[in-house]
């Protein structure tokens, strides 16, 4: 069942890869505070996807004529370091990349109060230090977590997480060696305190009912990631000292 | 004593729709509200106050400002007061009189790396701040120190009825003034009480939200003054 390329994707039992049930997330760690230059930074891992958020801004930016006169404009930059795969990657952005940070800056947009602070703008690097699958989803996670560790107003905080199908089965948190032979791959990214999905996008073959249970699963999903973060942001306080 | 509960939130928690505060970082989702950034929820008697720990120092017009000069244009100086939004300082301000750009020379009244106390003249978020250093107090700083903490920060580190800056100033015999933008001018006696007034004040900064701060900040100058024989 689910094997692919000599690799046992899922068992009979229904357990993965690596051990972990169809619902089961990676191990995940997430710090804030972890540039001094930057004004707001996270470093979030899924397992073995490692990304690194940096936020600068609100700022006035150099070429002036990007500026908005009511908003400020959030400049997004996911980039993966070219040790992040076994293959050495360009550093050059890629297609991919220019895509997702299109896709990431609209995910994060959606969140961020911008009209607070006209013609300035806010920019918001993401370095894939190691890619294990859902970077895309790590990155918005770490964004998020970075804007709120620079004090960027934002309505809720956002968290990621994708979902995919293998053998029929859906699973949570798809890891590279699962991503490689799924049917479909669907991140999802949402700030569940407002009720508000961010990111949604497929890629694969999925029914409607399977669209329907994935989300709910990553629905799930992100309450614990946002409930992660919140607790990351609490305790960066909470370590100075008892309130 | 009044009941007192202090606890830091997070965007995304959930306030009372009571919950008072600096109204920008309190987002209104029709029946809670949550804060936009990071800060503490104080209750104190059934009232819920929200105050920010982090946020960004927006001018508002007669706000006094220290600033640091960072380029010169033909007519003005461009000056850093740790905001978004680099303020303005024009030459004929400053002199108080009409400037020439043929008789004038700019560098010779304010250089590069000089800090100045200024009073926001006009700001209206389509220009960026106008800035004055007509009136009492306001002008070029020529003797102490400025430090930067974080622009939240400032009130705690001013306390209620100014007992915390006074507090520092009485015990160290500095001469203190904590600017909105978040910068604080000090001028000492002597190098070991503006040690002692910086160690105090970045203390604050750390530990903004913390029980029982004055106290402890009292306490560590005292144990300072024992080490450094002051």
């Amino acid at each position: 069942m689910g094997k692919k390329g000599g690799q046992v994707l899922i068992t009979e039992e229904g357990l993965r890869h690596d051990g972990r049930r169809p619902d089961e997330l990676r191990q995940v760690r997430m710090e804030v505070d972890v540039l001094e230059n930057a004004d707001g930074s996270a470093l979030v891992e899924f397992g073995g996807t490692k990304v690194l958020a940096a936020v600068y801004g609100p700022r006035e930016p150099i070429q002036k004529y990007i500026v908005l006169p009511d908003k400020a404009v959030l400049r997004v930059r996911y980039h993966m370091a070219p040790f992040s795969t076994s293959e050495r990657k360009s550093p050059a952005p890629s297609r991919r990349e220019v895509e997702l940070s299109k896709v990431i800056r609209e995910a994060l947009e959606s969140v961020v109060l911008s009209d607070l602070y006209p013609r300035t703008v806010i920019d918001v690097f993401i370095e894939v230090l190691q890619a294990d699958g859902g970077t895309r989803t790590t990155g918005l996670t770490a964004a998020s977590l970075a804007l709120a560790d620079a004090g960027i107003p934002l309505r809720a905080l956002v968290g990621a997480v994708a979902v995919g199908k293998i053998g029929g089965t859906l699973v949570l948190d798809i890891d590279e060696v699962e991503d490689n032979y799924a049917e479909a791959d669907m991140p999802v990214g949402a700030a569940p305190d407002i009720g508000l999905v961010t990111l949604f996008q497929i890629n694969g073959v999925m029914t409607k009912e399977e669209v329907a249970k994935g989300l709910d699963m990553a629905l799930n999903a992100i309450e614990r990631i946002v409930e992660m973060e919140k607790e990351v942001l609490r305790s960066k306080y909470a370590r100075v000292g008892e309130v | 004593m009044a009941r007192q509960e202090r606890r830091i939130v997070v965007p995304g928690d959930r306030l009372p729709p009571e919950t008072t505060g600096p109204e920008e970082y309190l987002v209104d989702n029709g029946g809670w509200k949550t804060p936009a950034i990071v800060g503490i929820l104080d209750v104190r008697d059934g009232k819920h106050v929200f105050i920010p720990l982090q946020g960004a120092y927006v001018p508002r017009k007669g706000d006094v400002v220290i600033g640091l000069i960072v380029s010169q244009g033909i007519v003005n100086w461009f000056v850093d007061i740790n905001s978004p939004y680099q303020a303005i300082l024009t030459a004929q301000d400053f002199l108080g009189r009409p400037f020439n750009p043929l008789t004038d020379d700019l560098s010779r009244l304010l250089r590069i790396g000089d800090y100045i106390k200024a009073r926001v003249e006009a700001f209206d978020r389509t220009r960026n701040p106008l800035l004055t250093v007509q009136g009492e107090d306001l002008g070029r700083i020529v003797e102490g120190r400025v430090i930067d903490v974080h622009p939240s920060r400032i009130p705690r580190i001013i306390g209620k009825k100014h007992s915390m800056i006074n507090m520092i100033s009485e015990e160290t015999g500095c001469k203190l003034y904590a600017a909105v933008n978040g910068r604080i001018h000090i001028v000492c006696p002597n190098p070991d009480s503006e040690a002692i007034a910086i160690m105090a004040i970045k203390k604050i900064e750390r530990e903004p939200h913390t029980v029982g701060l004055t106290e402890r900040v009292k306490r560590l100058i005292e144990e300072e003054k024992k080490v450094r024989g002051v």
